[in-house]
């Protein structure tokens, strides 16, 4: 492991390490652990004056039922997201991955989105579901007869949020899906392949096992996409309407710390995200390190 | 042989398919990018170029402001993508090929920030970052981006790959270190330098939430909030222009995106997996 630490110096490394230290305590651990403190704080506007209260806003988290409805969104909308975006970035990076021609243009049109930023894919669904304007409903009455009203309807809104970040997301997972096919041994397809495995057998009896690492890793990577990239859709679409029906935790941190300066309160939600990522995170060290079908 | 051929365009069928939905919103954005209000909200929708994309963009580039967004998007995006590289390079240079002690605790200590995106702590943060002054310049944009543990990973991931036979050797040769990492080094890694090119510019570009916050006054905010601003006058929206902007902010990432596509999903996807 150390094999390629050939040199040895006193102050060299340090001085290498020194500019990423510095930026990571300040800006990286030093607001994270500001976040905690203050998350058991009650701030008066523009911070003028701060008083200690304890646990109260995480009592308050978990009592009042606009929080608890807060919470339940935030899981509902990254399940859907997480679930989606993964089924569909599969079941795409396997039809890119067939040994059609031209694979190579296929993949880049299916993975080119990545490079799209949230808030503009969120301000050209804002106006494609316009219930009056937009193309979406125009494409819906005349096939169907029917012209949902996107934004009033609690349901329908998640739906549209969904679809966006869906949409947004699945490129990221083809760029790795199909990484993870192409790694594959071939020995053991082909061994499935001459035992007179279908093709459906082979997806899951041996594909799918050996993609597990990756589908892991993934996993993980679309849920924290799901809570915090998903903020400009929420933002520039819902707002959190109709009556906070698609209000999830980034969103209600940005506005409890930035529109109703309750600058506690959204340190306390912060902290619970926190929790969540952390919580994630030594989930994928110790299940990505554990159980290995590495490729190569 | 006939069957492999039916599969085959069954094949290219849904991934046409597939294409076509992941384009299809960029595509209509562009086509009402060129139409005037009147076209645009005629019934039935006209799929056709309108008659006003000149206008469209020189409206949403000047009267919008997107022009003055555009420069300090790219500012800030540069700026990131080129200290990052340096920065991680740097740190990846001291974890990989030098005995210090504690090695294994920094290299923790780096990673451990994996799990701290800016969305976690923008209160705090926006705290810090006024109590220096920062509120409304570039520095509040650039300095906190300026170090992660992606870049250090994956320079250092690259680095692990690279035969030692190399560096013992520059050693014989009587090159320190820093000669090392310049001569041989850097141009070993230029796949993974394009990869982080790419992570990053697009990272930033798409930067919207920390500027909403800590950006106030109009002539510093970044391209991506300028579109937000576009559609805050709900009642009589433009989608026209709306969309212009749209196309115009998309540009820049993805052109980047697709200069360095391949070495992106090579050199980020593999390198991550393993």
């Amino acid at each position: 492991m150390d094999t390629h630490a050939a040199y040895k110096s006193r102050w060299l490394p340090w001085v290498l390490l020194l500019p990423s230290f510095v930026i990571l305590i300040l800006f990286l651990y030093y607001p994270t652990i500001e976040t905690f403190v203050l998350s058991l704080y009650q701030v008066a506007f523009l911070g003028l004056s701060k008083s200690f209260v304890g646990i109260e806003n995480y009592k308050i988290l978990f009592t009042d039922p606009e929080y608890l409805q807060i919470f339940k969104n935030t899981v509902v909308f990254a399940f859907f997201v997480v679930i989606f975006s993964m089924a569909v970035g599969l079941a795409l990076s396997v039809l890119a991955n067939q040994r059609v021609s031209g694979w190579r243009i296929y993949r880049l049109l299916l993975i080119w989105p990545y490079a799209l930023s949230p808030a503009v894919a969120g301000v050209i669904f804002l106006f494609m579901f316009n219930p009056q304007s937009g193309i979406v409903n125009y494409l819906l009455t005349i096939t169907l007869g029917i012209a949902p009203d996107w934004l009033t309807n609690p349901t329908l809104a998640m739906g549209l949020l969904v679809f966006v970040a869906v949409w947004k997301n699945v490129g990221y997972n083809v760029v790795f899906y199909i990484a993870g096919l192409q790694n594959l041994p071939g020995e053991v397809l082909e061994a499935a392949l001459i035992d007179g495995a279908t093709p459906w057998q082979r997806f899951w009896r041996v594909t799918f096992p050996l993609l597990s690492p990756m589908t892991f890793f993934l996993l993980i990577i679309n849920t924290i996409y799901a809570f915090f990239e998903a903020f400009p859709f929420v933002d520039l679409l819902t707002k959190g309407g109709p009556s906070n029906a698609t209000n999830i935790l980034i969103f209600n941190i940005y506005r409890d710390g930035f529109e109703y300066y309750k600058t506690g309160m959204a340190a306390a939600q912060s902290v619970i995200l926190f929790i969540a990522v952390v919580f994630l995170t030594i989930l994928q060290f110790r299940v990505g390190e554990g159980r290995v079908h590495y490729g190569g | 042989m006939k069957r492999k051929r039916l599969n085959n365009l069954i094949v290219h069928v849904l991934l046409i398919f597939s294409v076509l939905v992941v384009a299809a919103p960029i595509l209509l954005a562009f086509i009402f990018s060129t139409q005037t209000p009147a076209q645009i909200f005629s019934y039935p929708p006209r799929f056709t170029f309108g008659t006003a994309m000149l206008e469209n963009y020189s409206i949403a580039w000047n009267q919008f402001h997107l022009g003055v967004y555009m420069k300090n998007s790219f500012y800030i995006a540069i700026a990131v993508t080129v200290g990052k590289t340096i920065i991680s390079f740097m740190a990846a240079l001291a974890l990989v090929y030098f005995r210090f002690p504690l090695k294994g605790a920094v290299f923790t200590f780096i990673l451990l920030t994996l799990m701290m995106p800016t969305e976690i702590m923008i209160v705090a943060l926006f705290d810090l970052v006024t109590k220096l002054g920062w509120s409304n310049s570039y520095a509040a944009l650039i300095v906190p981006f300026l170090a992660s543990a992606t870049g250090t990973f994956l320079f250092r991931q690259q680095f692990l790959q690279i035969p030692t036979s190399l560096v013992d050797a520059a050693k014989i040769d009587g090159a320190g270190p820093l000669r090392f990492a310049w001569a041989i080094l850097l141009p070993m890694s230029l796949n993974v330098v394009a990869a982080m090119a790419v992570i990053q510019f697009v990272y930033m570009w798409n930067q919207y939430l920390w500027p909403l916050i800590i950006i106030r006054e109009g002539n510093r905010q970044v391209v991506q909030v300028g579109l937000r601003m576009m559609t805050s006058g709900q009642d009589a929206t433009n989608w026209g222009i709306v969309m212009a902007g749209a196309i115009i902010a998309l540009l820049p990432a993805l052109v980047v995106f697709l200069l360095l596509q391949e070495q992106f999903s090579r050199g980020f996807a593999l390198s991550q997996e393993k």
